[in-house]
């Protein structure tokens, strides 16, 4: 267990270094983010003086390694925009983030589990079927076009929901939460139905899938032989096989809910991450950009790991060092 | 005294194009209490359908059709889901062909057993444990203690089946169905299952049909016999009888079929063609176009000649004893 993790964080951190190789490079190439961030109106003088600052100055490479000696200080430099630490900067974004991508994960496991539940054990019913089609829907409407929909018939048409920001805010644990007043609560509802609607229909299918292939199993026919009452049939034996799918998909859409929610958030002019770094990427500040892709390579790297864990819980013949 | 079961003129269909198919196609026997009866067939001669039906399990869009079903003078097929459950493990078992599939992966062998215990009986979680253990022991799993706490992937296929029969035996049911328990297995386990079995049900009292297509399994464990083809018993009666004298052409073959100390050095007699298919069992006697007795008159459906207890269903049966 201790050595798994030791070679994965192993793993991590070669794979954060490509990564801010790429970006590094990358950034570059698209552009200078001297043209975007300074004034056209300054002199040459304060030009000058600002790029030295800025440590553009200074050749690609050299730039990196005072960026990787920066890190071992534990900085991952200061954003251009901003001009304070880009850490701190995604920081204080991360609570918007979370709590759209938690309530948005949890809709999509109430709903999208007992349906895909349903819709396996009672395939021939109409209601399944209604159940499929709806899914086929919510998994091929495209995210930016059923938000707007949202708002055009529950914020504009019917005046039921706002559509903007993330209303009240209430502290808790340091951070700014909406989901704790009632005001923030009404906000999040709508980018958080927009985001589960997908993951929710990925969910009920799998789920489905699932559990067609389970009752298959001799072991359901052997259960029901016992004389088992359904219900701990399906509770027990079929859910706790087919939880193993499902989980994996449920933490890596977790993950990218977190790291890639750019859309819903900025269709809904929610303040999170993701709006945070399609700016910073339209601004070329590199500095967020890298601190916020090392912060996605470990937030996956961690989940990937709690996934495996999880698997060690469900499934007895699964064990970590790889001898099982 | 009324037999313990009592199967008449069971019939199961499965939808098929156009027309419903009869995997089980009226079949009709009865069993004692105490008995073993051998259900021999071939791969899809309805034997195992036959075992799912009197245990309520027919997978949809199979269903039992009509017959009856006859479980201690009460008809199984007239009883509503619950009642069915509740006989389910407790007072009829069924042990399947594949230990390897029949056990889930993901739960402990003690939490597969107690749950069985649990749902029929109240009692403490100490006590089903306790039962369980008891009966892992009666199967011979050394430390049954320790193993209930095992997964199924820690057991050899001899020892899951074992477990199986284990969980079956536990609510020392009257009946207990075998779906080809030891097909599966090693020549040598299968002889060790096959007898710890059979000591263990005729300890307990408890009837047996004991499904196979191994003629050499049932010689040496059944008090009586029915031979199925094509969803039918085409001959039944005591295992003596039908082993030395079969009456039916098929049986014939099959006994022949068999190598022996007898047949050495001489080809071995088959019965030609193949079952055909369940859509296209031919009209009348199912056997007839691979038969070498047939005439006009198989192309009608052939009755039942005899008793309950021993009958065959062929037009022109085998008078004379096998050589």
């Amino acid at each position: 267990m201790i050595t798994t993790l030791i070679r994965r964080a192993i793993q991590a951190g070669f794979v954060v270094i490509a990564m801010t190789l790429i970006v590094f490079i990358g950034v570059n190439v698209i552009g200078n983010p001297v043209d975007i961030l300074i004034n056209p109106d300054l002199n040459q003088a304060e030009r000058l003086r600002v790029i030295e600052n800025l440590g553009l100055d200074q050749s690609l490479w050299r730039q990196y390694l005072s960026f990787l000696h920066g890190l071992t200080q534990g900085s991952f430099g200061d954003s251009f925009v901003y001009g304070r630490p880009a850490l701190d900067v995604i920081l204080e974004r991360l609570p918007a983030t979370l709590e759209l991508a938690l309530c948005a994960m949890v809709i999509a496991i109430v709903v999208g589990l007992p349906l895909g539940l349903y819709a396996g054990l009672y395939p021939d019913r109409v209601s399944s079927k209604l159940i499929m089609t709806g899914s086929i829907l919510g998994f091929s409407l495209p995210t930016f076009w059923v938000g707007l929909m949202f708002i055009l018939v529950f914020a504009v048409q019917l005046g039921w929901l706002p559509s903007n920001g993330r209303g009240d805010t209430a502290e808790f644990l340091g951070a700014r939460w909406s989901f704790l007043t009632g005001d923030g609560l009404s906000h999040l509802l709508l980018p958080a139905l927009n985001l589960a609607l997908f993951k929710t229909s990925l969910i009920l299918r799998l789920t489905r899938a699932g559990v067609q292939e389970v009752v298959m199993q001799d072991f359901v026919k052997f259960a029901r032989a016992k004389g088992l009452r359904e219900n701990r049939i399906i509770l027990v034996h079929i859910l706790k096989n087919l939880m193993i799918p499902v989980v994996t998909i449920i933490g890596l859409e977790f993950g990218s809910l977190i790291a890639f929610s750019v859309v819903t958030e900025s269709i809904f002019g929610w303040p999170g991450m993701g709006k945070l770094i399609i700016d910073s990427i339209n601004l070329l500040d590199r500095p967020v950009i890298v601190a916020y892709l090392m912060m996605m390579v470990v937030l996956f790297v961690s989940l990937n790991f709690i996934i495996d864990i999880c698997y060690t819980l469900l499934d007895p013949r699964v064990r970590l060092d790889g001898k099982g | 005294m009324t037999p313990l079961l009592d199967v008449r003129d069971l019939v199961t269909t499965f939808p098929g194009r156009g027309r419903a198919l009869r995997a089980v196609d009226e079949v009709s026997f009865q069993l004692g209490r105490g008995e073993v009866l051998g259900l021999v067939g071939e791969s899809g001669s309805g034997k195992s359908v036959t075992g799912f039906s009197i245990m309520g399990l027919v997978d949809a869009p199979g269903r039992v059709a009509s017959g009856q079903i006859l479980f201690d003078g009460e008809d199984l097929a007239q009883l509503d889901a619950e009642t069915r459950r509740s006989l389910r493990g407790r007072r009829i078992a069924m042990v399947f062909q594949d230990p390897m599939m029949t056990l889930n992966p993901v739960l402990r062998i003690g939490t597969q057993m107690t749950e069985t215990l649990h749902a029929h009986e109240k009692l403490s979680a100490a006590e089903a444990r306790a039962r369980a253990r008891d009966a892992l022991g009666l199967v011979g799993i050394p430390s049954p203690q320790e193993r209930l706490d095992a997964y199924p992937h820690e057991f050899s296929g001899g020892m899951r089946q074992r477990v199986a029969i284990a969980i079956a035996l536990l609510h020392r049911p009257d009946l207990i169905i075998a779906d080809e328990p030891t097909t599966a297995l090693d020549v040598t386990i299968q002889a060790q299952i096959i007898s710890e079995f059979q000591k263990l049900t005729e300890e307990q009292g408890t009837s047996v049909i004991w499904i196979t297509h191994d003629l050499a399994i049932v010689s040496g464990l059944a008090d009586r016999i029915a031979v199925m083809y094509g969803g039918r018993i085409v001959e039944a009666g005591t295992i003596t009888e039908v082993l030395t004298a079969p009456r039916h052409p098929y049986t014939r073959g099959l006994i022949r079929s068999v190598p022996s100390e007898n047949t050495r050095g001489t080809r071995l007699a088959q019965i030609p063609g193949v079952t055909p298919g369940l859509g296209r069992m031919p009209e009348g006697c199912a056997f007839r176009t691979r038969c070498p007795r047939a005439t006009e008159v198989c192309s009608e459906r052939p009755g039942r000649f005899g008793d309950a207890m021993a009958y065959h269903r062929c037009f022109h049966p085998h008078e004379e004893a096998l050589a």
